[in-house]
């Protein structure tokens, strides 16, 4: 089953996306943020909270000085490491206390400051290896299913609640598990700490959470003889802190959109821009897929016309990654199913989309969206959409399976809910598995014309996104509708240029190391 | 159909048919089974009949169940709540500002709290609207600011005061835990604390809101699953015309 598709278009494209990223990347380089610094202190170790419950980075790098920022906080706390001989977490309390300053350590040689640091670094980078070996010998041993990838999500808001629930669906076939974070926690500057068990429609994402889900999670991945994998968001201020816990503690996606926190929770564009770059060069090391949010395009607008945004959106967001070093395996590239079910010929609109996205990104472990937005209180339709939309995902080979719910309108799902959402995916990708294979559309049909416009239309918003600039296309409400300047929204104030001679062990390691699958 | 004693219908009038699902927190079995009959015998239904029970994780069972209630309900004695006013088009919800409020009425909405899903305020306020019916954005008379989300209650009632705001739309979506029903109540109380409820016409939105709820909540309205722009923008229209006449 392949569509004609232009190949010139398709490179163009591809070209267009790096004209893109290039201006991007230039000021990445010249910046760093408070959660990247902060990023770098819980790979130095530093994890726990204050007397105050303020998490311990943020109350480290809180007391150190702009001047000495703009620098990295690595190598100030490496001075300090150096000069006390504590250990992380000793000086991390200790300055958090107000028993040291930093000014305390000016005297410490540089040579001595970045030794101390590194080790820190490379001893947590040894964790994130050791957890990335950890998954590739378990997917060995207990290899998953063939794809698409079932993926349910628990959101209870208690983690223990959110437990159960994640074995019950593992049981009932899921083979990817998400906990979706309490609604909020995007717009936090910190990270929560400790187990959770009061969320708004979802569950803190702290680092004992993930332990603890992980650790549930291996013990059904045993008994059932498949690895279940363990899914969060990187999103929102703390990007990039919170794939250094997921790396830490073997989570094995991550939602991480370059453009998502700017156009749809107004979160500085600046910011998002440098975060995303960390967070993914960390994705890359640790062998974590990333899932991106093409899909919220189409729940904020008309699916039908947004498609070529969509497709244009993946460009940039496979652009991003691959100069974070990430591989085409590691990059699962987001799309929904989202147009409105009483238009006529629908499914061959997203039979076109989604078989576009297949053969444009072939090596891309492609996420595809369930239906949401057109989603009612008539679960029985809704369940039969669903149905629509699983056999769409089966038969253009999407990997990773976001699987609808029929009481989507509703409620967080019921655990009965999940069952029955599972089952209604594994008898239609069951009965239609080999579909894909068996059809051919028509030359020139109604679903290739759509694909084909669709493409044009992706090419035509890069050439425009390019000649402007992407920081200049975002504020002219170029993606989303939505317009975002790029000294507003949330967390501008934690962007800073980096001195001269700034300073981050592990941007350097991982630019050393390159990924080997 | 007697209006004074309604019952469900299945195939036969008045047969009080009714099918239901629910999970129980036990290993299916033939006990489990007899669990999930007995539940609904107790809360009341006749001719039960398990037509599908098993079992769906280690610990969970789920049922399928057919029964026939003997309640009924007095239809003539429910007070008319979610009376739904006919609604006008753009241009005459435009043309009755223009002849009555004789100026723009601001309009600012937002999802309040920390509710992120703008799904639904977007489609009341958007240029594009729902459902090919337009936004009121598009209104002529209309001045919107969309405040977008995660919006305070403190936030919006700051922004009513300084930009003299006619009309507000609280949104919510996220009901977990009652957060829904406490963010209305704060936003509600706060207008009345600064003095501002009686200028300002207040109305809520959002999947799990009704119309009753609403009113119970101090609301001048309250619009729930499916509503259309043109709806909200009529009963705007309506109520500052009205409003504008009073104050004459």
């Amino acid at each position: 089953m392949k569509l004609e598709l232009d190949p010139g278009v398709i490179a163009r494209c591809c070209e267009l996306a790096g004209a893109i990223a290039e201006p991007v990347s230039d000021f990445i380089a010249a910046h760093s943020t408070v959660a990247v610094e902060r990023s770098v202190l819980r790979l130095c170790g530093v994890d726990g909270v204050t007397s105050d419950d303020v998490p311990l980075p943020n109350a480290v790098l809180d007391r150190l000085p702009a001047a000495l920022r703009e620098g990295g906080v690595a190598r100030a706390f490496g001075a300090g490491l150096a000069h006390t001989g504590l250990d992380s977490l000793g000086l991390a309390g200790a300055i958090a206390r107000g028993e040291l300053t930093f000014d305390l350590f000016s005297a410490v040689r540089e040579t001595a400051a970045r030794s101390a640091a590194t080790a820190q670094v490379t001893r947590g980078l040894e964790r994130v290896r050791a957890a990335r070996e950890t998954r590739a010998e378990a997917l060995e041993r207990l290899p998953q299913e063939p794809p698409p990838l079932l993926y349910v999500i628990v959101a209870s808001g208690n983690i223990y609640e959110d437990r159960t629930a994640a074995v019950a669906a593992a049981q009932a076939g899921a083979q990817i598990i998400a906990v979706i974070r309490s609604t909020g926690q995007s717009l936090l500057d910190f990270v929560p700490f400790g187990a959770t068990t009061e969320g708004f429609g979802g569950t803190y994402a702290t680092q004992e959470n993930f332990q603890i889900m992980r650790a549930a999670l291996d013990e059904v991945s045993q008994r059932l003889g498949r690895y279940v994998m363990l899914t969060n968001y990187a999103s929102g201020l703390c990007m990039p802190e919170i794939a250094v816990m997921a790396a830490l503690e073997r989570l094995d996606m991550l939602l991480n959109d370059s453009m998502y926190g700017i156009l749809f929770r107004d979160i500085n564009m600046k910011r998002t821009f440098v975060d995303q770059h960390f967070s993914r060069m960390l994705n890359a090391y640790s062998g974590i897929i990333i899932n991106t949010g093409e899909d919220n395009y189409l729940t904020t607008a008309d699916a039908v016309e947004q498609a070529p945004a969509v497709l244009a959106s993946q460009f940039i967001n496979e652009e991003f990654a691959h100069r974070a070093g990430m591989e085409d395996a590691q990059i699962g590239l987001g799309d929904a199913y989202e147009i409105d079910p009483d238009l006529t010929d629908g499914l061959l609109f997203q039979l076109a989309q989604a078989q576009l996205a297949r053969q444009v990104f072939p090596k891309a472990p492609l996420k595809y969206m369930p239906p949401t937005k057109h989603m009612t209180g008539d679960i029985f339709k809704g369940h039969l959409i669903d149905a629509m939309f699983n056999l769409t995902s089966v038969t253009t080979r999407q990997q990773i399976h976001l699987c609808g719910m029929l009481t989507e309108a509703i409620h967080t799902p019921f655990l009965a809910d999940r069952v029955l959402s599972l089952e209604n995916a594994r008898y239609v990708m069951n009965t239609a598995r080999h579909l894909g294979d068996e059809i051919e559309f028509k030359r020139g049909g109604i679903v290739e014309r759509r694909a084909q416009d669709v493409l044009r239309g992706a090419a035509a918003l890069l050439e425009s996104v390019a000649e402007r600039g992407l920081m200049r296309a975002i504020e002219e409400r170029t993606f989303a509708d939505v317009s975002r300047s790029p000294d507003g929204g949330r967390g501008f104030e934690g962007v800073f240029e980096r001195a001269p001679d700034y300073w981050n062990p592990v941007e350097e390691a991982l630019q050393r190391q390159p990924v080997t699958a | 159909m007697n209006a004074a004693a309604v019952k469900p219908y299945g195939d036969t009038l008045n047969d009080g048919a009714m099918q239901m699902s629910f999970t129980l927190p036990m290993e299916f079995s033939e006990a489990a089974n007899e669990a999930a009959r007995q539940l609904v015998v107790k809360m009341g239904f006749k001719d039960v009949a398990v037509a599908e029970g098993r079992a769906i994780a280690d610990g969970f069972s789920f049922f399928v169940v057919y029964a026939k209630t003997p309640q009924a309900v007095d239809v003539s004695a429910i007070g008319a709540h979610a009376v739904r006013e006919s609604s006008l088009s753009m241009d005459e919800a435009d043309a009755l500002i223009r002849e009555r409020v004789k100026r723009k009425v601001r309009v600012a909405g937002a999802c309040i709290g920390t509710d992120a899903h703008t799904v639904g305020i977007d489609a009341i306020l958007s240029m594009k609207g729902y459902k090919g019916n337009y936004g009121l954005e598009r209104y002529h008379e209309f001045e919107t600011f969309n405040l977008g989300s995660q919006i305070s209650p403190e936030e919006l009632v700051r922004f009513a005061r300084d930009k003299a705001i006619d009309v507000i739309l609280a949104s919510q979506v996220v009901t977990q835990k009652g957060s829904d029903i406490a963010n209305f109540t704060a936003l509600g109380e706060l207008l009345e604390a600064e003095g501002l409820r009686e200028r300002i016409l207040l109305l809520c939105g959002g999947p799990r809101v009704t119309n009753l709820m609403a009113t119970e909540l101090g609301y001048d309205a309250g619009f729930g699953r499916g509503t259309l722009p043109s709806e909200v923008a009529s009963f705007i229209a309506r109520r500052m015309a009205e409003r504008a006449r009073a104050n004459v």
